[in-house]
């Protein structure tokens, strides 16, 4: 990916913002410039909660190249509570595990890869918001903690 | 607005067809369009394709097909809408005759999928780039999504998917152009390989070459070139946002819908007086969402339909009695105008073993991504 392609998705990416319609509140993400709902041009920006639930699932068994790697993994539609839509790998998790309903959180991840001398590519990926057991529990929290003092 | 007739077709094999090239395929095509209905010339053509450029690294379709099929300096333009080219192709030409801008018009699709390009990411890239293939996303991956959604809605099952495919097959053995003209059972359906939960291998359309062609011209023209023409009665487009996650209900595809409604208003007929119908079954739920959208089929009612037979050749209303994508192949580019060419017989009788007895009106639904384009087709005999 042309590296000016990518800086111009970070706020989206990172940030997760999206745009919230003055007029009929309708919530787009990514940010769009017409509301989708009512066309309105009417927009402000916002930040969305790093959180949501799962609307449907798949698991990907025959990826693209760029994600060799990672397959069998689970695919989803993720709701937020500000009503976006975004398209997430769910990680952490049994693929298999992965249900219409299911709590998430969403976290900064590592997305792909571009070849090896390429642009590391982030972006975020869905979590199960209350983890199968105490060990990944403990185990999230450490990383988390490890990341937050490096 | 004039009535419109075609009046001739012609279509490759569909399959791995290694000894073709993207030019061979589409002249052979092309040329048995023409030598059927005995022209030597055209005022126009068009070609569906959705991305020579990146299968075989080819643009500009137009000049270099009507170079190859011996029509240089005839106006020739490529359309693309995705998996939805051939019909927006079919669309385009029936437009320019009704107008009364040209007499005699090519509407053909073709697509080169097996000289090497990366399939999966070329066909990801009818999706959207930034939002979904950037995650992971593939084709059916999305479809997976939707038929999960199906699933949900309407409880439809991976038996219900199964029949679909079996059905198809069923049909596809019949049709001495089908890239796989055999049986399957819903056991095979069942046990091959996991593609996208829950879709499998065999609920898949395979990769796929081929061309196919049909003539148009004004009705009162017909006869200088056949005495069994077939009226274009409806043509409608419709689309829907690209991103799954802005559908306004992921078992539902409006866009179908919408075409639908249009294209059978504009023909004055409803969904009750089709007799025989294609409908777009790149995967095997889309056939399901497909018919009904389109009311072929009650909404929650579609995924009972190949298996009681309803859809089934000798059924109420025989679907995809080509063998479908499934079976017969879907070459992108090429499909909407093979659906095209499969009614074109039907509605002549010259569909041999799979004749429809009786049939006097065919639809044919072609759709381009997730269902984000679609293009409907309603075709009457004479």
């Amino acid at each position: 990916m042309p590296s000016p392609r990518y800086w111009r998705e970070i706020p989206s990416r990172y940030r997760l913002e999206a745009t919230r319609c003055g007029d009929c509140g309708r919530v787009s993400y990514p940010p769009r410039r017409i509301c989708f709902a009512c066309r309105s041009t009417a927009a402000e920006t916002i930040e969305l909660s790093h959180e949501g639930r799962v609307v449907a699932s798949t698991v990907v068994h025959v990826p693209p190249d760029a994600f060799l790697m990672e397959a069998p993994y689970a695919l989803a539609i993720v709701e937020t509570p500000e009503g976006a839509r975004m398209m997430v790998q769910v990680a952490d998790c049994d693929p298999a595990s992965v249900e219409a309903g299911m709590s998430v959180a969403l976290e900064f991840r590592l997305i792909r890869k571009e070849g090896k001398g390429g642009i590391l590519c982030y972006g975020h990926k869905a979590v199960p918001a209350y983890p199968l057991g105490g060990e990944a529990e403990a185990a999230r929290r450490a990383r988390e903690e490890e990341v937050a003092h490096a | 607005m004039r009535e419109v007739a075609i009046v001739a077709a012609g279509m490759t094999r569909f399959g791995e067809l290694w000894d073709a090239s993207l030019r061979d395929l589409f002249v052979e095509a092309a040329q048995q369009a023409l030598t059927t209905a005995g022209v030597d010339r055209l005022d126009a053509m068009y070609v569906g394709n959705m991305s020579a450029g990146q299968f075989v690294g080819q643009e500009h379709l137009g000049p270099l097909m009507a170079d190859h099929l011996g029509m240089g300096g005839v106006p020739a333009v490529r359309v693309e809408s995705a998996c939805a080219s051939g019909g927006v192709a079919l669309r385009t030409a029936f437009m320019e005759v009704a107008c009364g801008g040209s007499d005699l018009v090519l509407a053909a699709g073709v697509e080169k999928m097996t000289d090497g390009a990366d399939v999966t990411e070329v066909l990801a890239t009818a999706s959207d780039q930034e939002t979904e293939v950037y995650q992971g996303a593939t084709f059916p991956g999305l479809y997976a999504l939707i038929a999960r959604a199906h699933m949900a809605a309407h409880g439809t099952t991976e038996e219900d998917l199964a029949w679909v495919s079996v059905k198809n097959h069923g049909h596809g053995v019949l049709n001495e152009n089908a890239q796989f003209p055999r049986e399957l059972t819903v056991d095979q359906v069942l046990s091959s390989a996991l593609v996208s939960e829950p879709l499998r291998l065999l609920n898949c359309s395979p990769v796929s070459d081929g061309a196919a062609a049909v003539l148009l011209c004004p009705l009162d023209q017909a006869s200088q070139y056949t005495d069994r023409p077939v009226v274009i009665r409806g043509t409608a487009m419709a689309t829907d946002s690209m991103a799954l996650t802005d559908r306004r209900d992921m078992a539902f595809l409006d866009a179908v819908a919408a075409a639908g409604a249009r294209a059978y208003q504009m023909a004055g007929i409803g969904p009750e007086q089709v007799d025989v119908a294609e409908v777009h079954d790149c995967f095997s739920i889309a056939e399901i969402c497909c018919i009904e959208a389109l009311g072929l089929a009650p909404l929650g009612e579609g995924r009972h339909c190949a298996r009681t037979g309803e859809t089934a050749l000798g059924g109420r209303l025989p679907v995809n009695t080509s063998g479908g994508l499934k079976s017969k192949g879907h070459p992108v580019g090429a499909t909407g105008v093979a659906q095209a060419v499969e009614l074109f017989e039907q509605l002549t009788g010259g569909a041999g073993e799979r004749q429809v007895a009786d049939a006097e009106f065919g639809l044919a639904q072609n759709m381009g991504g997730t269902g984000a384009s679609s293009v409907v087709h309603i075709l009457q005999a004479t």
